[in-house]
This record gives C-alpha cells, sequence and structure tokens, in this order.
C-alpha cells in the first residue's frame, strides 16, 4: 500500500480568525452526548477549480464530505439546486444572508489544484453562517490525485472535529471477510476497505476459510484465522505488502480470535488444545507464548484495555457464556456481565470506559455497550443475529455483522452510534462479515 | 451423493493442505475411490471409506450447547471404533460443527469439544491417538441451511472424516 503524506499547512489570510475566539463564542456546536435529533444543515458547494481536471476533483470531494458529514446522522445537507449563492472564487468574502436564507448553518468551501504531476492540493474553509465568521482556521491538504477521497475524508473530519467537539473518524479503513456462496459452500476472503465502503482490496484468494480479521494499533498489520493447513491458525498480514506469516504453534492445536495488544507487539488468543479452549498471550517478535486461563470452561475473545493492562473476555465457566475481566497477566478473573442472556466477542472502547459485546437473549442477537464494571448496559441493535462489534478511532460509532435469516441469509456490515441511533448499512459489493475498524490514518 | 462428492472434495483438500505424500488421497484417488468402491448391490465394499460413511455412520449430533455423546451417538462410535480397528491402515480427521447461533468465536470453541469427546470415546474404545486429529470449524460449515431447529439439529455435529488410504 502506497503512503501517502499530508501536510497540514494554515491557510494564511486576513480572514483566519482566532480559533479560541470562535470555540468561546461560536454558537455552532452539535453536543453528541445531550443526544441530537434535529441534524445540523450543512452546504458543501462543489470546491472550486480553475481548470476543468480540478473541478472535476472539487465535486468529487464536495459529495464525499457531505456523505461523511450526514452519514454520522449529526448532519443534513442542503442541496445544491437550493443555494441562492455561488461561490466563486475562494478568497471573496462570503454573503452569509444568502447562506442564512436557505437555512444553512455551516458551509464548507474549498478549492482544488489538480496538476500534471499527480499532486492534488486542496485548501478549504468552515463557516459558522448563524455567526457570519469562520470555525476555526483555513487548511491546506496536499496528496495524491489516486488518494483523493482520503483528502475529502480529512476535510470532513475537520468538519465534524470542530463542530462536534469530538475527534474524528473518517480518514480510516475497515478489514473484514468478503463472503460469496451459498450459505453451506461459503468461500471467504480477506478484504479491506475505507470506512464508507470505497476502495475495496482483496487480501488473500478464497483457497481457505479465513475468519474474523483484527487490525494492530498503528493500523500497518492485521490478524486473522485461516484454515489453510487444514487446521484454525493465525496469521499476521502486512496489510502495505499483502505478506503474511503463520505464528508458531503445536501440532494438534488450533488457534483463533487473535487481537493486538497496544504495544503492536503482544497478541492475545485462544488456543484449543484436547477440546479444552483457554487464553494465551505472545510476543510475535519471539513467538514466545504464556498461558493466561486454565480451566475446562471455554475462554475465548479476547480483548485488551487501551492501557495494555487488562484483558475482557468471554467465558462460560459460570454455565452460559458470559464477560469477564483480568489482568493481561492472567489471574483472578471478575465477572462483569449479569443480565439475562448469552454474552461474547466483548471489544474494549478506544477511549477505555466501555465495552461493546454481542448478547443473545430470547432467540435474538444484540449489539450493546456496557461500562467496564458491567454497569449501564445498553442494548443498541436487535436482529436474528447481529455480533462481533468493532470501534470507530472515536469510540462514537460501532461496526458489526448482521447476518439474515434462512437458507438464503446473507452476512453485511452495518454500524451504529454508541447512543443507539443512526443505524447504517455499509455498501458492499459482496456478503460482509467480522469487520476491524482500522486506527485514524495519519 | 452430492453429499458424498463433497466430502471426498474436502478429504482430497485436507490432504492437499497437508502437503501429505503417499497413503493419503489425491484427486485421482479420491475420483477412483467414489467409482470402484460400490458394490453391485450399491453398498460400498466393508473395507472401503464410503462403506464407513454410509454404513457405519460418520456422524453423531448434539444437543445445543452440549458436547456430551447420548448413547445413541456412542453406538455410532462403537461401530466406528470397531471399523477402525479393522482398517487400521487409516487416519481420520475428526470435525467439529456448530449451529449458527451463538459467535463465531464461541462456536469455534465448542467445535472444538465436540471433536474432542468424539475423539476421547474413540480411544476409550481402543483406537489409538495418533491415528486422530480434531479440528473445528464452528458455524463456518453447516450442512443444513435453514434456520430452524431441524436444520440445527444436524449442524451440531461431530463427523469422523477418513484420511488416508491403505499404502499397500
Amino acid at each position: 500500500m502506497m503512503r501517502i503524506l499530508f501536510t497540514l499547512v494554515a491557510v494564511l489570510g486576513v480572514w483566519a480568525a482566532p480559533v479560541a475566539a470562535q470555540q468561546d463564542d461560536g454558537p455552532l456546536r452539535i453536543e453528541i452526548t445531550e443526544g441530537v435529533i434535529e441534524p445540523l444543515p450543512v452546504a458543501v458547494p462543489d470546491f472550486l477549480s480553475e481548470d476543468a481536471t480540478g473541478a472535476d476533483f472539487g465535486r468529487r470531494i464536495a459529495d464525499v464530505i457531505a456523505a461523511d458529514l450526514t452519514g454520522t446522522g449529526l448532519f443534513r445537507e442542503i442541496p445544491p439546486d437550493a443555494f441562492i449563492s455561488r461561490l466563486t472564487s475562494f478568497s471573496s468574502p462570503v454573503e452569509f444572508s444568502d447562506w442564512r436564507a436557505i437555512n444553512a448553518q455551516a458551509l464548507v468551501s474549498g478549492a482544488v489544484t489538480a496538476d500534471a504531476s499527480g499532486k492534488l492540493v486542496v485548501r478549504f474553509r468552515i463557516y459558522d453562517v448563524f455567526a457570519g465568521q469562520e470555525l476555526g482556521q483555513g487548511l491546506q491538504l496536499t496528496g495524491t490525485q489516486q488518494g483523493w477521497r482520503r483528502i475529502a475524508h480529512k476535510v470532513a473530519d475537520q468538519v465534524y472535529s470542530r463542530i462536534t467537539g469530538e475527534a474524528p473518524y473518517f480518514d480510516s479503513r475497515v478489514v473484514y471477510v468478503a463472503e460469496t456462496g451459498p450459505k453451506d459452500n461459503r468461500a471467504k476472503r480477506l478484504a479491506i476497505m475505507d470506512y464508507d465502503g470505497a476502495n475495496v482490496r482483496y487480501l488473500t484468494d478464497s483457497s481457505a476459510i479465513v475468519l474474523a480479521p483484527r487490525f494492530s494499533p498503528s493500523g500497518d498489520r492485521v490478524l486473522y484465522t485461516s484454515y489453510e493447513s487444514g487446521f484454525p491458525r493465525i496469521n499476521v498480514m502486512d496489510v502495505g505488502r499483502v505478506e503474511r506469516s503463520v505464528l508458531p504453534t503445536d501440532e494438534g492445536t488450533m488457534s483463533f480470535a487473535p487481537r493486538f495488544g497496544p504495544d503492536g507487539r503482544t497478541v492475545v488468543y485462544s488456543l484449543a488444545r484436547g477440546g479444552n479452549t483457554d487464553l494465551y498471550r505472545m510476543d510475535i517478535s519471539s513467538g514466545a507464548s504464556t498461558r493466561l486461563t486454565s480451566a475446562p470452561s471455554i475462554e475465548t475473545a479476547p480483548s485488551f484495555s487501551p492501557d495494555g493492562t487488562r484483558i475482557v473476555f468471554e467465558s462460560d465457566r459460570s454455565g452460559s457464556p458470559q464477560l469477564y475481566i483480568m489482568p493481561a497477566g492472567g489471574g483472578d478473573a471478575e465477572r462483569i456481565s449479569f443480565g439475562q442472556g448469552r454474552y461474547g466477542t466483548p471489544v474494549w472502547s478506544p477511549r477505555g470506559d466501555l465495552v461493546a459485546f454481542t448478547k443473545q437473549s430470547k432467540g435474538r442477537f444484540h449489539i450493546g455497550v456496557m461500562r467496564t464494571d458491567g454497569s449501564e448496559e445498553r442494548l443498541l441493535t436487535a436482529s436474528f443475529l447481529d455480533e462481533g462489534p468493532t470501534w470507530s478511532p472515536n469510540g462514537r460509532v460501532i461496526m458489526f455483522t448482521r447476518e439474515t435469516q434462512g437458507a438464503q441469509g446473507r452476512a453485511s456490515l452495518y454500524s451504529v452510534d454508541i447512543t443507539g441511533r443512526n443505524l447504517r448499512q455499509i455498501p458492499t459489493d459482496t456478503g460482509a462479515s467480522d469487520p476491524s475498524w482500522s486506527p485514524l490514518q495519519d | 451423493m452430492t453429499y458424498l462428492s463433497k466430502t471426498f472434495l474436502l478429504i482430497a483438500g485436507l490432504s492437499l493442505a497437508a502437503c501429505s505424500g503417499a497413503g493419503r488421497f489425491d484427486d485421482g484417488a479420491a475420483g477412483g475411490g467414489l467409482g470402484a468402491g460400490g458394490t453391485a448391490a450399491g453398498m460400498p465394499a466393508p473395507e472401503t471409506p464410503q462403506y464407513f460413511q454410509q454404513a457405519v455412520g460418520d456422524r453423531v449430533f448434539f444437543a445445543v450447547d452440549q458436547s456430551s455423546l447420548s448413547s445413541e451417538a456412542k453406538a455410532t462410535l462403537d461401530g466406528q471404533a470397531e471399523w477402525l480397528g479393522a482398517n487400521g491402515e487409516y487416519d481420520v480427521v475428526i470435525e467439529g460443527h456448530a449451529d449458527e447461533q451463538g459467535t463465531r468465536e464461541y462456536n469455534l470453541a465448542l467445535g472444538a469439544r465436540r471433536a474432542n469427546a468424539v475423539r476421547e470415546y474413540l480411544v476409550s474404545q481402543g483406537v489409538p491417538a495418533d491415528r486422530m486429529r480434531v479440528v473445528s470449524y464452528g458455524k463456518e460449515r453447516p450442512i443444513e441451511i435453514c434456520s430452524a431447529e431441524s436444520c440445527y439439529a444436524k449442524n451440531r455435529r461431530a463427523v469422523t472424516v477418513i484420511s488416508a488410504v491403505p499404502t499397500s
């Protein structure tokens, strides 16, 4: 994978008002935690350019920005045919009254330069229309024309974070399992795409079952389970080079459900030996492994806390699958799930405060969240089969697998806000399962 | 017959993946076996893997979330042990499977329990442990695809797959 370097440069000019002042008295603010009912109207005119190539990028970039923002459920796009004013120059003053008249509360303007070398330079400004001023400083992003979508996502990230005060997440990717074929002969391939479903690339062929890919903390590698040997084994793939290796394991065992620790070197996983599944950790560079649990029950689906000190996992030691937390080196585990039903696939949030999980209750599956002490459990979804949550880099959104019922059952990816609102399907050409959301790209 | 073909394809796949040499199925042997194994009466010869599958019974079923063997399952496994005792040139791979109710990870672990329950029972009936390998497919390889107990009951299974042919 080509690494794209971006430069963030403040665009100089008299219009560049101090950021702090904007934040202090700027009324343009979405407080997500208080619960947004009415999406904020935003206008994203095509980014301007002096030539046809640039104008084409300008249109597409504006479209992606608008899609990112409206996809959060927090923004509503004002359709361009409602615009009264046309922006004609990036540096001209904005006629705020024209934008107020169509009730645009935020306005994103931009300009694109696409040169013959393949470079793409995008400048943008975000306006608080009702305050009649800029929201933060204008910025300039430089990238490749090939990477135009990433630039658009970066602009949208700025809009999102300046208006919500939350960390952004649009410039991110998702690795998942692409599924084709009938339910009793399903082919599975590892695939990677942008968070919004664009730019799909396949990382493996369908010759062996692959399951549950998991990103490394920096997004450069992916752990997954492959049946290439005929038995489930953990592989690690460099997603840039698409080169993989198999983690060392003992003959006669099966290993699965791997996840990286926050150091990017430690892997925690399940190993089945003699019918019993326990948790282990491995230093990926030395291959040395340590056993973390020793019980006749099933211990699986481990996930590190962001600080690396604890592991949340699933165990049926009480008789049914429940969630437990133990020190990262093993030791006494504390049960945290106590509701009705079966709990599985816990994933610690990147902020550290919540655990997302799959819950099976009364014949339905749910994605839910709870605090790390098990309190404040909230179920966000319900369907025939929802499972395998993964967190957006900012901990605001959860993506998961939803599989439909019956002989024609098909798996798809969905996302939902941790408030339980804004359930959306991620568009994929094939069936899709087991998403893992990358960190924000740099 | 569809089912049989699939099983043999799987066997061929496993043996190829394991890079085994003589003594295991290759595509040719698997194809030949299907044609050559039958008798005039339609029942395969007793020493063939086809006989093991059709007459002895290559699979046992489990209750929801359980890996304990029913008396019916044990009767099937007694037959498997007997056949394996008489046909010592074959190895087996015991596949553990789960229905689609349950998470992927838990079902992998559950399938491992089921496959191992079969393995331990066969060991208790005199089948040498080194002739058996276990693998769990969790909910990845259903044979029945409806979302109802009638299908789930057939998917909660452990299948003993013959993985070698006579070396003579």
